[in-house]
């Protein structure tokens, strides 16, 4: 038997670690934030040769615009050329992509998006509330089937998948935007589903041995009775975002990823953090009782 | 016992021939991230003047439905977002610079003369109401202002038995003759051709040309046709792929019955798409990553039932007793499991915007539907096995000898 729970300080060191090493990163160059959350533009153009980010600034260098602050890179196989820039008006996109049409002859519009920064703003928040209303629904549901002190190690898990998945993107330098709190909304529905069923074969085991004579064993023996179940379904999950992640295109690439990582962090606490955690202040409450 | 399982095999089929049929009949929407278009968010601006009501807002959508109307886009979505937005999506078109235009500016309301002189502008206009002629026809009464009214006398005077044309942003929705010179400052445009409503309809152009909301533009979004097309293709392409890994991992885990969870979520797809055909739900590009990703979580139920029966069967039970015990006791886990995901997916969709909504519909009812396949689709394909061969069971389960 794997000690999940006797050996908890080390899975929660695993974790603490990625945590760290993501607010370093983050102390260091702050999130990479898209342009959902700070308003800005982005646009791809397609071009009829493969270019270079320095030869596309070259060429927008004759619109006169300032550009400086601009990110100019360059997609697939370099006949496509993604810019991210403040806000643009019309006119100013407009003169961009005459720009770039006299240069190559042709710019395709694959994709324009320009985001006012009160927008950005509201998403800020918007996504704040969004997730800490899912935290409350989930805390209050789980308090009421099971016990309080499950919804409250329930709702630590699912801030560890959301601070796993953040540290990772942090770490990588991956863009933040509206896309990846829809797959940290999704981690968190996916990662509670998982510690639900670990939650209810304790409940279950609880049942026939109320003395919780050995509460370490029987939460142990619970993770291994449902840890079959985890992995496979863990699998069968991931072998599909996997396949997103691989063949799904350039659009929803971070999208996925956001969704691989969450997903394995949600995998991870289900098994090495919640239950664990839960047993851990159970039997330091059953031991400040019995000091008392 | 029996014949419960006839009516539901029944039950499952027809549901099965009714979302075939609404596919059939009505595709499923694609949103603008897959079809290509634009997307624009405008927001009304406040001013001294002009505070913002219901009504200016109400004049300021009216007017923008009447300019997309003249683009000519198929499908085109209008919404109010809030208190003081307005989403505009025009699917199919490509000139970002005329998009704005059009659903951006602000509207523009002129009297013309004979000759085609404007001769008064909405500036002029003090109020429009719906009224009554002398034979207590609907007409529309409108008022000037000071400044107005003397413009309005002069012309009036001018050209009494001529066409008087009101345009809004250079098309004509009325071409009232005049009657007699009108020098108070009121008129009244009558014609035996005003029902109510006609004439409320161009009360409110009236009135929307005459205190035009200004319009700012928060946010363009505009996807150009062949990354619509990319992201279709290759989304389905990974969907397909998916779903193959993700059978065949059934399959060699769980054998017989893993091929009946299989068919039943093929059973779950069609449904699902099914579903979404039949509540004109749009979909978008998280919403097909929320309906693949559904389908890696909907074998989730067949794996919890399928382990408890397998640690029924390990405790000795008979197939038909293990299948029943592990169905009745994973039944819990699988709601309360479920019901959480469900609360996270409800406060996506009431938080979310555009397409993360789409997203949440997905998955809410991706996760119903898998609940439907999952614990009624597979028990019936389930007993119809057992039926066939209730000793070989186990040994179909991959379990082995195990049985006693």
């Amino acid at each position: 038997m794997i000690p999940f729970v006797e050996k908890r300080g080390l899975w929660f060191a695993i974790s603490l670690i990625i945590i760290a090493l993501g607010l370093v990163s983050f102390l260091i160059r702050g999130f990479n934030l898209g342009i959902d959350f700070t308003g800005g533009t982005i646009l791809e153009r397609g071009l009829p040769k493969s270019v270079s980010a320095k030869e596309v600034r070259e060429v927008l260098a004759e619109t006169g615009m300032d550009l400086s602050s601009a990110v100019i890179q360059p997609m697939g196989d370099g006949r496509e050329v993604l810019i991210r820039a403040h806000a643009l008006s019309t006119e100013e996109i407009r003169l961009i992509d005459s720009t770039l049409r006299e240069a190559y002859g042709q710019a395709q519009v694959r994709r324009t998006e320009v985001v006012g920064p009160t927008i950005g703003e509201e998403l800020v928040g918007q996504s704040m509330i969004a997730i800490l209303l899912a935290c409350l629904g989930v805390l209050a549901y789980v308090s009421v089937r099971f016990q309080p002190s499950q919804g409250v190690a329930a709702i630590i898990a699912l801030i560890h998948d959301v601070l796993v998945t953040l540290s990772v993107f942090v770490v990588l330098g991956k863009e933040i935007n509206g896309p990846f709190i829809a797959a940290l909304l999704t981690v968190i529905g996916y990662s509670i589903n998982d510690t639900i069923v670990v939650f209810d074969r304790i409940r279950e085991n609880l049942q026939f041995s109320p003395s919780r004579k050995d509460l370490v064993r029987l939460v142990n023996e619970s993770i291994h009775q449902t840890l079959t179940r985890t992995i496979n379904t863990s699998t069968t999950t991931l072998i599909v975002v996997m396949a997103l992640f691989l063949f799904g295109g350039t659009t929803i690439k971070d999208f996925t990823l956001a969704l691989l990582v969450g997903l394995t962090a949600g995998t991870y606490s289900s098994i090495f953090i919640a239950s664990p955690l839960w047993t851990a202040w159970r039997l330091q409450k059953d031991r400040d009782l019995a000091a008392a | 016992m029996g014949r419960g399982r006839g009516v539901r095999l029944v039950v499952i089929l027809i549901l099965l021939l009714v979302a075939g049929g609404v596919l059939y009949t009505r595709p499923i929407n694609l949103g603008l991230d897959l079809q290509g278009g634009i997307h624009i968010v405008l927001e009304a601006v406040e001013t001294p003047e002009l505070p913002l009501t219901e009504d200016a807002m109400n004049r300021a959508l009216a007017v923008i439905d009447r300019r997309i109307n003249a683009l000519g886009v198929t499908e085109p979505v209008l919404q109010r977002l809030g208190d003081r937005r307005i989403i505009v999506e025009l699917p199919g078109v490509e000139d970002q610079e005329q998009a704005v235009g059009v659903v951006g500016k602000t509207a523009v309301l002129e009297f013309k003369d004979p000759t085609g002189e404007t001769v008064l502008t909405g500036a002029d206009l003090a109020k429009a109401a719906v009224g009554r002629d002398h034979m207590g026809r609907p007409a529309v009464d409108v008022e000037f202002t000071a400044e107005g009214a003397k413009k309005f006398a002069a012309v009036t005077t001018k050209w009494v038995g001529q066409q008087m044309p009101i345009l809004l942003d250079n098309k004509v929705i009325s071409s009232p003759v005049i009657q007699t010179p009108i020098t108070e400052g009121k008129g009244q445009i009558t014609g035996s051709g005003f029902t109510t409503e006609s004439a409320s309809e161009l009360v409110v152009l009236l009135r929307a040309g005459s205190l035009p909301l200004p319009l700012e533009v928060m946010e363009i979004r505009n996807v150009g046709p062949i990354l619509g097309k990319e992201s279709i293709d290759r989304s389905l392409r990974a969907g397909i792929i998916g779903i193959i890994g993700v059978l065949l991992f059934m399959f060699v885990y769980y054998r017989l019955p893993g091929g009946m969870a299989n068919l039943a979520l093929a059973i779950y797809v069609v449904l699902v798409l099914g579903e979404l055909a039949l509540i004109r739900a749009t979909l978008t590009l998280p919403g097909i990553a929320g309906v693949i990703l559904s389908i890696g979580m909907a074998v989730d139920a067949n794996v919890i039932i399928f382990e408890r029966i397998k640690e029924e069967l390990a405790a000795g039970k008979r197939a038909r007793a293990a299948v029943q015990a592990g169905f009745s006791r994973a039944l819990r886990t699988v709601l309360d499991a479920n019901i959480t995901t469900l609360i996270t997916a409800l406060v996506l969709f009431n938080f979310g915007t555009g397409s993360i909504k789409g997203f949440a519909v997905t998955l809410s009812l991706g996760i119903l539907t898998s609940m439907f396949t999952a614990i009624v689709v597979t028990r019936v394909l389930l007993d119809l096995v057992i039926d066939r061969d209730p000793v070989g069971f186990s040994r179909y389960l991959g379990v082995g000898e195990a049985t006693k």
